[in-house]
């Protein structure tokens, strides 16, 4: 039986589908099949950031209204053998989505897959309280500032009292907090929230931290997950809460401001 | 026809029925002495009651065997306790006499059923109020999000995690929060002023007991902001102590 895995956040913007990505991408990576399903129906955004836009037939939408089968609707990853993506309709709204068919189709992928992975949209309403409903586990993206960090504590509650397996006392969903753009630099500076105040204010695993990085803003406007640029910080700070989510202890890296070497300090180069 | 006689036709008085209520003394036995004790504790219950208040004294539902009785007695001991006798009511043939003799009105023996009286404060008195019902404690051991409320009702409330800012606590008793206090928490919110809130790191939005409330500009300003305290109400003032 596969793991069903919620990215959300509650605050628009943080990173989710980013992170949606660069984690399926990872699990794919690793050897585990994976499909990426896109929540935000009205506002579809995953298949620009995996690069498949120009292929998509079918969507979510037409799979719930039986209009196209899981087959015909799921995309295949050109670059990873075991990485599919449910792509999320342009023209619908949220409404489009009831819990039995979203249910109905859940079920279906976690015969299918390994790890489903729910891209959930922004805000608390339909859209993503059904990407969350139906999870084992969360991920909370949460960037290191105040407003962020509300909407995230807010998500937390709804996740502990209003998802299926709540509802149905089963163990509670799995939660664990991801912090992303996070800028030691100003967090030294007194600007941003350090990792241990947004621990300390949300009392959750943490499942790694990403830093702000000119390759996520790079990577989605090619259509490349962000964790395939092993070169970049983002992408390795990615690929460690991946091997995180698998079991594997790897320790947190870029939480601490990077010395400027002396060519570095010279040129005012970064 | 003179003027005066005029006047004469004129008529002096209107007769009209009127139902009154008055308090009927039934007396049950022939011994003045414990009347006049039981009569003072009556009214030392309810003074302002027994400040003139008309009276019947009903002497019809006396035993036979209870001998002559003393009327002019026994309306002296009426009057002192506050009691002004306007008539009896007697079927025996020697207090009808002694009315007569006193010019009392005597009524006929009544028919009806009379309510019993009692005194409204002395009444307020013997009410007891019901026991208080025991409910339990509410226990929530896992943290308290942004937006969720959670509500003791007939009792105190107890959580054992972190309460987020934007969450909130009710509780018509106390509150205890074992973690950090970031919400809002409401001791009393039935008005009971002795609700207290009991918190090991108080950064709360919103502090209230029985409706009195600071919020976190006060809350922060204070020296025992991210402290352990307890909170409680000492007339409109919310006092925040050390624990």
């Amino acid at each position: 039986m596969a793991k069903i895995l919620v990215v959300t956040s509650g605050k628009g913007g943080v990173g989710k589908t980013t992170t949606s990505a660069a984690i399926g991408t990872g699990l794919a990576l690793r050897g585990h099949k994976t499909v990426i399903v896109d929540f935000d129906v009205g506002l579809r955004n995953l298949d620009l950031i995996m690069g498949c836009e120009r292929r998509v037939v079918y969507d979510f939408v037409n799979v719930i209204n039986n209009e196209a089968t899981l087959t015909q609707a799921l995309i295949k990853d050109k670059r990873l053998e075991n990485l599919y993506v449910l792509a999320a309709s342009q023209t619908r709204d949220k409404d489009a989505l009831t819990k039995e068919g979203v249910g109905r189709v859940i079920d279906e992928l976690a015969q299918n897959f390994e790890y489903v992975i729910c891209d959930s949209p922004a805000g608390i309403e339909t859209g993503a309280h059904l990407a969350m409903y139906f999870a084992d586990e969360a991920i909370v993206v949460t960037n290191p500032e105040v407003s962020s960090v509300r909407d995230s504590d807010r998500m937390l509650g709804l996740l502990a009292s209003k998802s299926r397996r709540a509802e149905q006392g089963q163990e509670p969903i799995k939660e664990r907090l991801l912090l992303t753009r996070y800028n030691p630099e100003r967090v030294t500076k007194g600007e941003m929230l350090g990792v241990e105040d947004v621990e300390e204010i949300l009392a959750i695993n943490l499942l790694g931290v990403i830093p702000e990085s000119q390759a996520v803003l790079k990577a989605s406007n090619q259509g490349v997950p962000v964790i395939l640029d092993d070169q970049s910080d983002a992408g390795q700070a990615y690929g460690d809460a991946v091997d995180r989510l698998l079991g594997k202890d790897v320790p947190h890296r870029f939480l601490d401001v990077q010395k400027k070497g002396l060519m570095q300090r010279l040129f005012g180069a970064r | 026809m003179s003027q005066a006689d005029l006047l004469d036709q004129d008529p002096v008085f209107q007769l009209k029925g009127s139902m009154l209520a008055i308090t009927v003394l039934e007396l049950a036995h022939n011994d003045l002495e414990r009347l006049d004790r039981q009569l003072a504790e009556k009214v030392a219950q309810a003074p302002n009651f027994f400040q003139n208040i008309p009276l019947v004294l009903a002497l019809d539902k006396l035993p036979e065997g209870e001998g002559e009785l003393d009327l002019s007695k026994l309306m002296e001991v009426c009057r002192q306790h506050g009691l002004r006798t306007l008539a009896i009511r007697a079927s025996r043939e020697d207090d009808i006499k002694a009315a007569e003799t006193l010019d009392i009105p005597v009524l006929p023996p009544s028919g009806a059923r009379e309510k019993l009286v009692e005194p409204v404060e002395a009444r307020k008195k013997e009410v007891k109020p019901a026991e208080p019902q025991y409910k339990p404690t509410r226990i929530i051991t896992t943290p308290v999000r942004g937006g969720q409320q959670i509500y003791a009702q007939g009792g105190d409330l107890v959580v054992m995690a972190p309460v987020s800012a934007g969450a909130e606590l009710l509780a018509d008793g106390n509150i205890h929060v074992y973690g950090p206090l970031r919400g809002r928490a409401l001791a009393g919110v039935k008005g009971d002023a002795k609700a207290r809130i009991f918190c090991q790191q108080m950064g709360a939005e919103m502090l209230s007991v029985a409706g009195q409330y600071k919020t976190a500009e006060d809350l922060r300003r204070d020296p025992l902001w991210g402290q352990s305290v307890q909170v409680s109400l000492s007339g409109d003032v919310l006092n925040i102590t050390r624990l």
